[in-house]
């Protein structure tokens, strides 16, 4: 198939897909009973001014086609609306808390998947034996706690029973930390948040990579490995982990979308200020644009994710990338 | 051998299986405590959930009275949480039953069908699954309006693409099989090929996504309820948790937090082990394995 | 000294319900530069033998007897460390034709050099370069170093199987079944591959196949395996025109010939026996004519001029 038309493919998958999503979310929003654009105009919050401006960037008197019109035209400029809540346009608000979010996310990811996929190699390796069973139980069970169930353990345990970390938040209020201070605060901070989100995390690639894994082990590459008489880590490393590691690459991309659950549920517990506390504070304030804004931004943030980790893979697996 | 074992046989032999599986038996024994709690709530000992009680009573810790004391409503506790555990019971049950209703039939016809109507179906597929989950029923939950039955809808919406692609997988490769073949030679119609001879094989994958997917169920109203999307006039224990947050005596009610934490946690973790023990007894090979 | 030899080999799995004896008690032996063939139906435990030859052996099973000596030295109790260094090096297998017996993501060439560097110490120039005289050994042209095994034909990757059992000049090949499921025109480049590798790189060999006719092809001598033991043992001519053990004649009889004239196809009626539960002495008495009850006692191995065989009726 070749390089190039495979990362076309992909990339015009990814554009239809955005595309949709923009339809979608003004038709969702569009069909609330009690219409929510229509509900702004009896808020008592938004200013006169603000009514205004929205009337006329979305064609409020303009027929609902109208207003699609208007809604893409500004999405495009990146206009998303304006919060009611913090009386910001959305993008703004946005902008502010993703790179908390990032940096949340990120470095719980990085340590989940390089634990996860070591141990899970390790687990499917050593099937069937003691060590294998405790892990993959293990994993069971971590997986399964929900993060925000989780959060809320850690944080009666170590914030108010024994106060170790934090109530919540990024950096102590009004300390002036800076330099290495403060990313020694931050890091405390970000302690039990970024843990609850390993702990799901870590629970996944584990079950996920020593089952590919033992797929691997029982193919036939491997008795010819074993029959040229190489080392134990050559044909671990070279033989089994390259090719396992292959269907690990490919769900790492349909588990970002989860990974938007633990960061809303982590940043809540914890009133970590990232977007997705954004999403709790918009639904208890009932500020449609900003829930919009939210989802729109984790959905574009899953498709891009998973367009780079399609363009990844199509560059590793020889398969694609000599084409067969 | 097993080809001439009637339809009760089989299902037994399952159920023994999945309850020797070290996983099945907690996941079974712990869910069984729920269910009992959740048929036999009114006998145990509990009051009206809801009805908030004496100003005297607010945010008691455990009592004789109060066996797990009460909330910032002098509610009691103790009923709530036995009460709660019918809201998860019922919307877990309900919402896997509509998802994996739906998502069979879905699969079952892409797979069947195939060319177009698989492609436009799996299009559809392929296109929820990558939508976050959890934003996703966020903003439906917000849009519809707090309730029971929109929490249902929104948890199936979500979910059923994950069942689809799974049948239309199997009903795929069971498309090719020699008994379905041989039918079709003596003139079955495509009704009776998908309903009458491939569904039946579908049947274990199905009963595999529903315990799936009533985990799912159970974790989306408690994640939803905990955000505040939750059903108000019915206090699931993510309401519990919800309340207590907003409240902001988390610190000194743990009366209040640990009871609705520790079920969810219970009851969710009991259910993916029972699930990862099904898809393990349903794993072909796994009666040989064990030596029988 | 023959290169291999095997003295009263047991290889049994153990299974729930007790040890089926897929090998049980053989012994053969091969000369230098000289090629056996182990023919006989599925399930007569031919491959494990082959397989045993480089303790390559899949739980349950377990070798519970005997002895297989590999240059005078018995591999049976060596340590898995011992074994693997002569895998590849000293002793080396071409399987049948598996769509995954390569690894996908792993350059031929890469998978060639891989194992010269394991078992010598040489240049990466160097280990290049051989790795290039192997494909080149094998039919395959040396511009394909750097494909992937997925651009191979089912033909081309079990030469490049074979590019890479040799790449270390071992001194003992084991053949199991490298031409079944390859169609006929490839068969025969496969033999004739086969048959320069053997000549340049001084090879003995052990051939399984139930393909008679591939094995008359290729081997010098030939063992008939028959529900884990050996029914007959001799060199191929004399088997193939005048086979003495029962089994072996009803094998070769049904082998259909392309010439003379036109008979009905004769099989052998009945199924091979379980292995857990094998019938006393003689393991075809109940499938041969001319079974008697001297069958229900293990028959002795008989040599004449050569050839061994394991029946009460066929005496010297």
């Amino acid at each position: 198939m070749g390089l190039k038309r495979f990362f076309l493919r992909k990339v015009v998958a990814a554009a239809l897909t955005i595309a949709v999503i923009v339809c979608a979310n003004f038709f969702i929003f569009r069909m609330a009973p009690g219409d929510p654009v229509r509900m702004m105009f009896r808020d008592p919050r938004v200013s006169e001014d603000s009514l205004e401006l929205m009337k006329q960037k979305f064609g409020l008197d303009k027929p609902l086609s109208g207003q699609f019109v208007a809604y893409v035209k500004n999405l495009a400029q990146g206009d998303l609306g304006i919060s009611f809540s913090q009386q910001k346009p959305v993008l703004e608000v946005l902008a502010e808390r993703i790179p908390n979010t990032l940096l949340l996310v990120v470095t719980a990811l990085i340590i989940a998947i390089v634990l996860g996929v070591i141990l899970g190699a390790l687990a499917g390796w050593l099937s069937g034996t003691k060590l294998d069973t405790f892990i993959l139980t293990a994993s069971v069970a971590m997986y399964s706690i929900p993060t925000f169930a989780l959060g809320i353990i850690l944080l009666l345990v170590f914030a108010y029973l024994i106060p170790i970390f934090p109530l919540g938040g990024i950096s102590t209020p009004a300390s002036g930390f800076e330099g290495f201070a403060l990313i020694r605060d931050v890091g405390w901070h970000m302690f039990l948040p970024a843990f609850s989100i390993v702990i799901w995390y870590i629970g996944e690639y584990v079950i996920l990579t020593r089952s590919s894994m033992i797929e691997v082990m029982g193919q036939e590459y491997i008795t010819t490995a074993q029959a040229k008489g190489l080392r134990k880590h050559n044909i671990l490393k070279n033989h089994a982990l390259r090719n396992a590691m292959l269907p690990v690459i490919t769900i790492t991309g349909v588990n970002l979308a989860f990974a938007t659950a633990g960061v809303i549920e982590a940043e809540t517990v914890f009133a970590w200020p990232g977007v997705g506390r954004l999403a709790y504070d918009a639904v208890s304030q009932r500020d449609y644009p900003l829930l919009q804004g939210v989802f729109m931004l984790f959905a574009f943030a899953i498709v891009l994710a998973n367009l780079a980790i399609d363009l990844i893979y199509g560059y590793i697996d020889p398969r694609i990338k000599v084409g067969g | 051998m097993s080809q001439y074992m009637s339809k009760t046989n089989k299902l037994q032999e399952f159920l023994q299986l999945l309850f020797g599986h070290p996983m099945g038996f907690f996941g079974v024994i712990i869910i069984t405590i729920f269910l009992v709690m959740a048929i036999f709530a009114p006998f145990l000992g509990t009051v009206d959930p809801a009805a908030s009680g004496d100003v005297d009573n607010l945010l008691m810790p455990p009592s004789s009275q109060f066996w797990f004391g009460t909330d910032d409503l002098a509610r009691d506790i103790w009923s709530q949480t036995i009460y709660g555990s019918r809201i998860s019971l019922t919307i877990g049950f309900v919402a896997a039953l509509i998802t994996v209703f739906s998502g069979t039939f879905i699969g079952l016809v892409a797979g069947y069908y195939g060319k177009f109507l698989d492609e436009v179906l799996m299009r559809i597929v392929d296109f929820f699954m990558m939508l976050p989950e959890l934003p996703l029923m966020i903003v439906l939950a917000a849009v519809l309006g707090p309730s029971m039955w929109n929490i249902i809808l929104v948890v199936s919406l979500v979910s059923w693409p994950t069942t689809a692609r799974v049948v239309r997988s199997q009903v795929l490769s069971l498309k090719e099989r020699p008994f379905v073949e041989s039918s079709r030679c003596i003139g079955a119609s495509s009704f009776q090929l998908m309903f009458a001879e491939i569904l039946p094989n579908v049947v274990p994958l199905m009963f595999a996504q529903a315990v799936l997917m009533i985990t799912e169920a159970i974790y989306a109203e408690a994640v939803l309820s905990f955000l505040g999307l939750g059903d108000p006039t019915s206090i699931s224990w993510g309401m519990m948790l919800h309340s207590v947050f907003e409240s902001g005596v988390i610190s000194e009610s743990y009366w209040w937090v640990i009871p609705p934490i520790v079920s969810i946690v219970t009851l969710i973790v009991s259910f993916s082990l029972l699930g990862t023990a099904v898809s393990d007894v349903l794993e072909p090979g796994y009666k040989e394995k064990k030596g029988y | 000294m023959a290169l291999i030899d095997v003295e009263n080999l047991k290889l049994y799995f153990m299974t729930r319900r007790g040890p089926a004896k897929a090998v049980d008690n053989i012994g053969f032996a091969i000369d230098k530069k000289k090629t056996l063939g182990l023919i006989g139906e599925s399930g007569c435990g031919k491959t494990t033998t082959a397989m045993s030859l480089m303790k390559f052996i899949k739980p349950p099973g377990e070798i519970v007897g005997g002895s297989i000596r590999f240059m005078g030295k018995d591999i049976v109790p060596m340590t898995d460390e011992q074994i693997r260094q002569l895998r590849g090096k000293e002793i080396s297998i071409v399987r049948q034709e598996a769509q995954n017996a390569l690894n996908p993501v792993l350059t031929i060439g890469k998978q060639i050099t891989e194992m010269i560097h394991e078992h010598e110490s040489v240049t990466r120039e160097t280990a290049l370069a051989r790795a290039k005289k192997q494909l080149n050994l094998v039919g395959i042209s040396d511009q394909r170093i750097n494909s992937y095994p997925h651009e191979f034909s089912g033909g081309m990757k079990q030469r490049a199987m074979a590019a890479i059992a040799t790449a270390c000049s071992p001194k003992f090949l084991i053949l199991d079944e490298p031409t079944t499921g390859l169609d006929v025109v490839v068969q025969r480049q496969i033999l004739v591959m086969l048959r320069n590798l053997k000549e340049e790189l001084s090879l003995t060999a052990v051939f399984i196949s139930h393909d008679l006719s591939v094995v008359a092809e290729t081997c010098d001598r030939v063992a008939v395996m028959y529900a884990g033991k050996i029914m007959e043992e001799s060199d191929t001519v004399s088997l193939y025109q005048n086979p003495l053990h029962p089994y072996s004649k009803a094998l070769i009889g049904a082998y259909p010939s392309l010439k003379g004239a036109r008979k009905q196809l004769k099989s052998i009626p009945g199924a091979p026996p379980s292995l857990i539960d094998p019938p006393p002495g003689c393991r075809f008495a109940p499938r041969c004519e001319w079974a008697q009850s001297i069958c229900d006692e293990e028959p002795a191995i008989n040599v004449i001029d050569g050839r061994r065989v394991a029946c009460h009726f066929v005496k010297a």
